[in-house]
């Protein structure tokens, strides 16, 4: 792979394949816009937080990213190719609530589950792929729990389920929706050890985070987002009062209300439901 | 040999009832094994719908070719199955309307289109068109051995196909999203799944007709769940509840021939799920009903231990026999309960009955006590220091703590806490 060279660029330089690009991508449900002109670049080995009032999109942009939800317009490109190309190198940790947890299976399973994608149709887990799984539960403190029913886990627990079967991926780039959403304080701080053990192995990592108490002891760059891009850059450049209050405050308001008309001509115009 | 129709099944001395016998299986494990996956997707009406919508296609296809081959009424089903499945998913996913109405759209229209063909093939006066009423409510009983040979063949595709992308299929239905940001085919899979359904519905009809077909997928799946919390397992549960179901319905029809087999098949099916819904352990409603008992007898004689400790508290003595009046001046417990309780802990060596309605704790029954009265105040007081609740607000929580606390968390608690001597309302901790 010719990209891994770029992994050791010089941080902040200019970067010739970033691990995940989005040029002017736009996303709309029922043709209501929930995401503009999206556009940036991601650094390597960076831990990015992406912050935004309740509904500004976070979620959207990184399914947009992982291919989840169609694109109005624009493109993603993942490691200089398409996410196609790159399926491997990206690991991806949906929110909990987006499954059933009482679902027939235990946790070694879930977690094998990582690996589903490096062996494609067909062919079983081998030994090899165990022995990573429960690399992965060991990294979040959850191997004790490998034959464990995942209904009997706690929301904690589940969580660091859904983290060990990205780890499972083995994965360049990580995209995670919520991960510190309703945990107990002993997984939000095993999140934390293993998102700076990832930046230590150099691997860039986006989450969509909701608290901003705890964004900026957390992550090293911030995307801040209200149905666009309001702001990109390392923490210091970024985290500040005025851009905050650009993000959460009123000033939006005429986009949302734009949004809104677009939808509501659209439902006088067919749509008799 | 002998008269018995029993044996005469159960032997398979007649080859019609061998037809019938192996051909119930064959669609009762068919059927079963993907009705797991449709069960688990939470789709399980979506095989009600294709069921229903098949009966156009039939008609159209004897309507074609003329005859009532089962082939060419299989093929005509099966298209019409699939367009089913296709709308259903056009509506859900491109209007508004949301997939439980989509489904009952395509259900109603599809099968009120079937009802019209029909009674228009009925109504020409076809001669051979009663055929087409083994659709509508299923025969079983009439198959014949070329039937058995098609569902054969459909039956081994499906298990087979499932064994071959079982791992595929459990992500699928346990987190589609993931499954498509791996790179796995999930349209792929999820179309191939959808075209196993329409299959195993489209051969399913002929033995329970479209009327019954969703229970022949979704009750032995949903029968099969109360006893596993495997995947694996539950698959083969599913099949062995649905092949059996199909044996019983084909023995009834066989030892009352006037008696339609299709039903006899479902309510066989139901029995196993009433029986697995009852008696399965863990989430069987026996088992819960038990599990509940069991847990307000413990607690019951935890409570009659701990007061008999507190009067021993108050006199100085724990040994000391009391009267059941006694313990209910300290704790409120219905009469009959504490008597029946007090036996139990007799039974079960905690205390003695000394005289006529008065009882003794014995030294194992003490410890008991002392171990429920430390584990209230413990409680009480990680609640105080730990939570800032108010002591006059902590008890009613004790109450319930005191009987759930295991061992381990006791001596963590106990550790946390620094081994305090007292509760928050100054009452001496007992140690052990």
């Amino acid at each position: 792979m010719q990209m891994n060279d770029d992994r050791n660029g010089r941080p902040g330089a200019v970067i010739e394949s970033p691990p995940l690009e989005v040029h002017d991508l736009t996303v709309s449900y029922s043709r209501r816009p929930v995401l503009w002109d999206i556009d940036f670049a991601v650094p390597t080995g960076k831990l990015i937080g992406i912050v935004g009032p309740n509904g500004a999109g976070k979620s959207t942009l990184i399914k947009a990213a992982m291919g989840l939800v169609p694109l109005a317009s624009g493109h993603v490109n993942v490691f200089g190719g398409t996410l196609a190309d790159n399926r491997n190198r990206v690991g991806y940790v949906p929110q909990r609530s987006s499954v059933d947890w009482d679902f027939p299976t235990n946790v070694l399973d879930v977690v094998l589950m990582g690996r589903y994608g490096r062996l494609g149709l067909f062919k079983r887990p081998r030994a090899s792929d165990i022995e990573v799984a429960y690399e992965s539960l060991r990294k979040v403190g959850m191997h004790e729990f490998a034959r464990r029913q995942i209904s009997q886990l706690s929301g904690g627990q589940q969580q660091r389920v859904f983290l060990a079967r990205a780890l499972a991926q083995d994965a360049d780039l990580y995209l995670m929706d919520e991960p510190f959403v309703g945990v107990d304080a002993a997984t939000e701080t095993a999140i934390v050890e293993l998102l700076r053990e990832l930046r230590r192995e150099g691997k860039t990592v986006l989450v969509v985070h909701h608290d901003l108490q705890t964004a900026p002891e957390y992550f090293d760059w911030i995307l801040l987002l209200n149905l666009r891009l309001v702001a990109f850059g390392p923490l210091q450049e970024v985290f500040t009062d005025a851009l905050l209050q650009h993000t959460y405050g009123g000033r939006l308001n005429v986009l949302s209300e734009v949004a809104e008309l677009m939808k509501q001509q659209e439902r006088k115009g067919r749509d008799p439901l | 040999m002998n008269d018995s129709p029993f044996l005469d099944f159960l032997l398979l001395r007649d080859l019609n009832v061998r037809v019938v016998v192996i051909g119930s299986i064959l669609l009762g494990v068919g059927s079963a094994a993907i009705g797991c996956f449709a069960l688990l997707r939470k789709r399980a009406l979506v095989g009600d719908g294709v069921a229903h919508a098949v009966l156009p296609g039939v008609a159209i296809a004897y309507m074609v070719t003329g005859t009532k081959n089962t082939f060419a009424l299989l093929i005509g089903a099966t298209i019409a199955g699939w367009i089913s499945m296709v709308v259903m998913d056009f509506i859900s996913r491109r209007s508004r309307i949301r997939e439980d109405a989509a489904i009952g759209i395509v259900l109603s229209v599809f099968f009120g289109l079937g009802i019209l063909l029909v009674t228009h093939i009925q109504a020409t006066g076809s001669s051979s068109q009663s055929g087409l009423d083994k659709f509508l409510f299923g025969q079983a009983a009439s198959l014949v051995l070329n039937d058995v040979v098609v569902f054969g063949a459909v039956s081994v595709l499906l298990v087979v196909a499932i064994m071959l992308l079982f791992k595929d299929f459990k992500i699928l239905s346990f987190d589609p999203e993931f499954t498509q940001t791996i790179g796995l085919p999930a349209r792929g899979l999820s179309l191939v799944m959808t075209t196993l359904l329409v299959l195993a519905v489209v051969v399913g009809i002929q033995a329970v007709g479209v009327v019954l077909m969703a229970a022949m997928l979704i009750t032995p799946a949903a029968s099969a769940r109360y006893w596993t919390d495997r995947l694996g397992i539950m698959l083969v549960l599913a099949s062995a509840f649905g092949a059996l179901s199909g044996v019983g319905g084909a023995f009834v029809s066989y030892v009352a021939p006037r008696m339609p087999t299709g039903p006899w098949i479902v309510m066989f099916a139901t029995f196993f799920f009433v029986a697995s819904l009852l008696f399965a352990p863990k989430r069987g409603v026996v088992a819960r009903v038990v599990r509940h008992q069991l847990n307000r007898r413990r607690t019951l004689a935890e409570n009659i231990l701990k007061t008999m400790h507190m009067l021993g508290e108050d006199d100085g003595d724990v040994f000391a026999p009391r009267s059941e009046s006694d313990i209910q001046a300290r704790r409120r417990i219905p009469t009959v309960r504490l008597h029946l309780g007090l036996r139990r802990l007799q039974r079960d060596g905690y205390a003695v009955e000394s005289k006529e309605r008065h009882w003794r704790l014995t030294q194992e029954g003490a410890r008991q006590g002392a171990r429920v009265t430390r584990l209230h105040r413990l409680w009480e007081v990680y609640l105080t220091q730990y939570l800032q609740i108010a002591p006059d607000h902590v008890h009613e929580d004790a109450e319930s703590i005191e009987h759930v606390l295991t061992p381990e968390l006791e001596e963590e608690l106990d550790r946390l806490l620094e081994r305090p001597l007292a509760d928050p309302h100054a009452r001496a901790i007992p140690r052990r």
